[in-house]
């Protein structure tokens, strides 16, 4: 097998200080950092044995589930600590009460074995599905290997996004709790190397393909991702997590949408929405909002928020059905969170 | 054989092997133990047509461990490519530089340890000379000829195309399905050991003497040299039917080493080292008289399949012969694509054959504004349409009437669009299930010992279907003994030959095997103790003498028990060794068994009768009616085939054979790039398949059945039936929930938006 370093970390500090050991030279290091962090190890591993991942070192996490595993409410929101698993907090009464949108993205990830495995901080890092990608036999994968190109564009590309691709790459963002942290203006907590935190908007974590569509994220290296913020509002009661999927469990999105809303007599104070399934990165959609904002949730509104929603679509052949499901999908979830009782 | 005794089959019970296997007891191939084996990993071509200039190795040598690799430049002339088990030719693998197909084998590297293999193999680097590939169906370079009649028949009754031409009411459209992989949960392995100059095999199969017999060949062998061994099979499914490339070379392996060689290829490797159902197109015309009458059939089929081979399915020997039509007429085509050779997948012919058909017939339901079922009434025949041969038994309409009674079908508003639960479309459709009963010859040979005890030996196959158990039933029943006393050898090539597990053949196959071979005994038996002095039976008619609950017994209640009547015969054990050869199969054909080739009794091609299983398939789809997917909330299944040697495995098969029904119509799709003719989704969390959410109801009916003359025992075989119906009962009940017609699978979201 590929040889690889492997060390445990017995806490945060000595996790980062492992890191910092393995940083790589300038201008190299976010194609993937040289030393990457193992939690569950339900999406690392999985790349690795597919030789999709060859990191030279891997940092096990787990015992810093003393540090950052918790689950946390007060009235200003919603702490979830970054090495929580996802079924902690799939099951957590606080967020199933208060957060339902987080909770069900969560419950309809995955199967419960891996949700007792996986954590959260993991989970909303785990990389496209697109087969191109997964398979290094196939050459042309910008995001695998920077400048091959993408076969996907021309090729079988029905699981792959419309919102946010460019010319380099369609790969979609594959997750579901990452979208309703994005939708509900979450921060990201996030530790450096030399044990200096910093704070970002989680719609910041991730980056749009571009023209490096093979760096995903807005780390740095040996940077650790401890907790998410969800901000307290008035919406987050009559929240959903919507899924659609070609079989009933078990499966990837073929287009999702999260919906968050306050409402005042039926009419829209305050909306919060967010897309996955078909989507380069974890997705707040903002014009799906402001088309809605002020106005009576009814058919016609939540239509006109769906199609501002998907105006900047692009498709490539097989997927050229996803904006219509994205905006049905996105109906749907307005007028079932409309008719939620809170 | 005296009939009338049998007590013990037709009554459900439990797996004699389920303990083993649900302990880890059972042995699969690879589990099997060799002494310090070499493990082997395969390198797939990344390309699907071209040749391979040359290999790049030094970074694949440097790995610790390392024993071997081969290529075609070094073992390329010690093995010849294998004998499909149809449609002639194929494709090489390391008998010259030639790349005929996406994830071929083209090198094979063996190692210390599966790590080690499996890490040099990932650095073995290949330059290759790559052409440009054809995928599938309409791709630029794809050859497409008119199959040849020898394997497979077309018909030609009256005249099909004058009758349409002129038919009151008719259908006219055209079906495609898609290319399927078999995904058993066992992977595909291959464990050989050479003790001198003999060659023992470890590996999954639905045929061990096939696969000793074309190994011989490819290997230049005896094959009384090799032994194939292959206790319990993880599924098969048609996958496991004909040896492949890669059984030679691991045999050759062994030789190199000098010592036991393990194969556990990958799934993403499953999907392109072994066989696959092809993809179809089809066009069907149906032409009827107003009340509902057919007048003419035409089915025309197209089929995927490799460059050299003709391999194709040929599933219009069954849709031919379905419904009364006065005017038939067949033709099936091939298309060469730079694929790998496909092969069986479960009801070869009739899954993708049948869903043109049966969605067909919908179509012409809905035009004649007639029920589905009562369409099916109107052109019900106990004459076969193709030859005019009388159906051996057929109990189509039994079948659909008591599914739907169950189903409740007459509840059923006809109109497209018109049942609602909430948000979700509801329909109901329903649709023919059709297999042929077939028959192979097979040998078997029961002991029977003084304690008591008897042990069947055959070379047949478990491949999850529960065969241990009907053989143990049938030597049971015919012997007087209780299940628990029958001890059964299966799976090796040591044992009394059986043919392939394949076609719902082989539970009729073995089972009068093994019921001629308790004759046998019985016989013996019988004759010693009618001809003794002193017994209880002396002097009585040896052939009414019956065995049954440990005696051996005369009509007029005089009996002796088993040991004794044992023992006038004989102080050790008994032993008897018999042949089957189904009707109208010549004598030899069980030596071609031996020889490990194939020769079945087809349920379209007998001289005395034309022998089928029927079934009638309901289902009940739900179809959101704002994001259309697609959800099967229930589903009822009516089948007669003959005598069922256990109901409880035979449920198993049928509702097995509807879940995998729901997932071709709903889910399982092996995707290929069209340009680079490779598959994308080589996994199991991509190539979908119903999870338990997706399966909910799921009723199996057995319908009773009578036939004397399919066989001795009436066996008809249900293994393939249980899906065959599935594809257009859900495409129908789509059509209903929606009125949206979608003739090309699988049906999903995005045909429904």
């Amino acid at each position: 097998m590929r040889p690889f370093d492997y060390q445990q970390a017995q806490g945060t500090a000595a996790a980062l200080a492992l890191a910092a050991q393995h940083l790589a030279p300038p201008g190299e290091e976010r194609i993937l950092a040289p030393a990457q962090y193992l939690a569950g190890g339900t999406n690392l591993l999985d790349l690795m044995k597919i030789g999709v991942a060859h990191p030279p070192a891997l940092i096990n996490i787990t015992a810093l589930r003393q540090d950052h595993g918790r689950i946390e409410t007060d009235a200003s929101g919603l702490r979830l600590g970054a090495l929580a698993r996802m079924a902690e907090a799939a099951e957590h009464p606080a967020v199933l009460r208060d957060y339902p949108a987080i909770a069900q993205s969560l419950q309809l990830a995955a199967s419960q074995q891996l949700r007792n495995m996986a954590t959260l901080g993991g989970n909303v890092l785990q990389r496209t599905r697109c087969n191109y990608f997964r398979d290094p036999s196939w050459q042309a994968c910008n995001k695998r290997v920077p400048g091959t190109g993408c076969a996907a564009m021309a090729g079988v590309n029905r699981r792959l996004a419309v919102l946010g691709v460019s010319e380099h790459c369609i790969a979609h963002y594959p997750g579901d709790f990452a979208n309703v942290l994005a939708a509900l203006g979450a921060e990201v907590e996030i530790l450096s190397s030399d044990g200096t935190a910093r704070r970002i908007a989680f719609e910041e974590l991730h980056r749009l393909p571009g023209d490096a569509p093979h760096i995903d994220t807005n780390l740095r290296p040996g940077e650790l991702i401890i907790s998410f913020r969800v901000p307290a509002g008035p919406w987050t009661r009559r929240s959903l997590y919507l899924k659609i999927r070609d079989r009933e469990s078990y499966d990837f999105a073929q287009a999702s949408a999260v919906v968050a809303l306050d409402l005042q007599d039926g009419v829209v104070r305050e909306a919060r929405v967010g897309l996955g399934g078909l989507v380069a990165k974890p997705w707040r959609s903002h014009e799906a909002e402001a088309a809605l904002r002020g106005r009576k949730l009814d058919q016609a509104s939540a239509q006109a928020s769906a199609d501002a929603a998907f105006q900047g679509a692009v498709t490539h052949g097989e997927n050229a059905f996803k904006p219509e499901l994205g905006r049905r999908t996105l109906v749907r979830a307005l007028l079932q969170a409309a008719a939620m009782e809170t | 054989m005296p009939d009338g005794n049998q007590t013990i089959i037709g009554q459900p019970a439990i797996r004699i092997d389920g303990r083993a296997k649900v302990t880890g007891m059972a042995r699969y191939a690879s589990d099997e133990v060799v002494a310090n084996p070499a493990h082997a990993f395969l390198v797939t071509s990344a390309i699907a047509r071209g040749r391979i200039r040359g290999f790049r190795l030094d970074a694949a040598r440097a790995v610790p461990g390392i024993l071997d690799i081969l290529m075609h430049g070094n073992v390329g002339g010690e093995a010849e490519k294998p004998k499909p088990m149809s449609g002639g030719d194929t494709t090489t693998t390391l008998e010259s530089d030639r790349v005929w197909h996406d994830g071929q084998i083209i090198a094979v590297v063996l190692a210390e340890s599966f790590e080690a293999a499996r890490e040099a193999a990932h650095k073995v680097e290949v330059d290759y000379e790559a052409e440009p590939p054809s995928a599938t169906f309409g791709s630029p370079g794809v050859e497409e000829e008119v199959r040849k009649a020898g394997e497979h028949k077309d018909y030609k009754v009256g005249d099909a195309e004058a009758s349409f031409a002129v038919a009151e009411v008719k259908v006219d459209a055209r079906y495609g399905t898609p290319t399927q992989h078999h995904n058993p949960i066992e992977l595909f392995t291959t464990t050989c050991e050479w003790r001198g100059g003999k060659l023992t095999v470890y590996e999954p199969s639905q045929f061990v003497y096939g696969l000793r017999g074309s190994l011989a060949k490819q290997l230049r062998m005896d094959p009384g040299d090799i032994h194939v061994v292959s206790r319990f099979v993880g599924g098969a499914f048609g996958s496991r039917g004909g040896i492949t490339a890669r059984t030679a070379w691991i045999a050759v392996a062994a030789r190199r080493l000098n010592r036991p060689v393990r194969l556990v290829a990958t799934r993403d490797q499953g999907f392109t080292i072994v066989t696959y159902r092809a993809e179809t197109r089809h066009h069907i015309q149906l032409g009827a008289t107003r009340d509902g009458r057919l007048t003419a059939l035409r089915h025309e089929g197209w089929e995927v399949t490799s460059r050299p081979s003709e391999y194709n399915v040929s599933g219009t020997e069954t849709t031919a012969r379905v419904y009364a039509c006065p005017n038939i007429l067949t033709k099936v085509n091939i298309v060469h694509a730079d694929r790998n050779t496909p092969g069986f997948m479960r009801a070869p012919p009739e899954t993708p054959y049948m869903f043109p058909l049966e969605v067909a017939m919908d179509e012409l339901a809905v035009a004649l504004n007639m029920d589905p079922v009562e369409l099916r009434r109107i052109n019900d025949t106990q004459t076969d349409p193709a030859t005019g041969k009388p159906y051996s038994s057929r109990s189509l309409m039994p079948c659909f009437d008591q599914a739907a009674e169950r189903f409740g079908w007459k509840g059923r508003n006809p109109a497209p669009g018109t049942m609602r639960d909430g948000d979700w479309q509801v329909g109901w459709g329903c649709a023919t299930a059709a297999y042929p009963a077939n028959i192979g010859p097979a040998a078997a040979r029961v002991t029977l010992t003084l304690e008591g005890k008897a042990r069947v030996q055959i070379a047949a196959h478990d491949i999850g279907t529960g065969a241990y158990t009907v053989i143990a039933i049938t030597a049971a029943d015919r012997l007087g003994l209780e299940i628990g006393k029958v001890v059964v050898e299966l799976g090796g090539s040591e044992l009394p030959a059986a043919g392939l597990a394949a076609g719902s053949s082989h539970t009729a196959g073995i089972c009068n095997a093994v019921a001629k071979a308790c004759e046998g005994v019985r016989q013996r038996l019988a004759q010693a103790a009618v001809t003794s002095n002193d017994g209880p039976l002396a002097g009585q008619d040896p052939a009414k003498l019956t065995l049954s609950a440990g005696a051996l017994r005369a009509p007029g209640g005089a009996a002796e028990d088993l040991p004794k009547a044992l023992a006038r015969v004989t102080t050790g054990v008994l032993e008897v060794y018999a042949e089957n050869i189904p009707k109208g199969l010549p004598p030899e054909s069980i030596g071609k068994v031996y020889q490990g080739q194939m020769a079945m009794s087809r349920g379209h091609s007998r001289e005395d009768a034309t022998t089928y299983t029927f079934g009638a398939q309901f289902v009940e789809v739900r179809v959101h009616a704002l994001t259309r997917e697609v959800r099967v909330p229930r589903a009822v299944g009516a089948f007669a085939a003959g005598t069922i040697v256990n109901p409880l495995t035979a449920h198993s098969q049928y509702m097995g054979g509807m879940i995998w029904g729901i997932s071709a119509a709903l889910h399982e799709a092996t995707e290929i790039d069209p340009h680079a003719a490779r598959y994308v989704n080589d996994n199991i969390a991509e190539y979908l398949m119903p999870v338990n959410a997706d399966v909910r109801s799921i009723e199996v009916i057995m319908v009773p059945e009578q036939d004397a003359q399919v066989n001795p025992l009436g066996i008809k075989g249900i293994g393939e039936i249980g899906i065959v119906g599935m594809n257009a009962a859900i495409s129908n009940a789509v059509w209903h929930a929606t009125g949206r017609r979608i003739r090309d699978l699988p049906i999903r979201i995005e045909d429904l938006l």
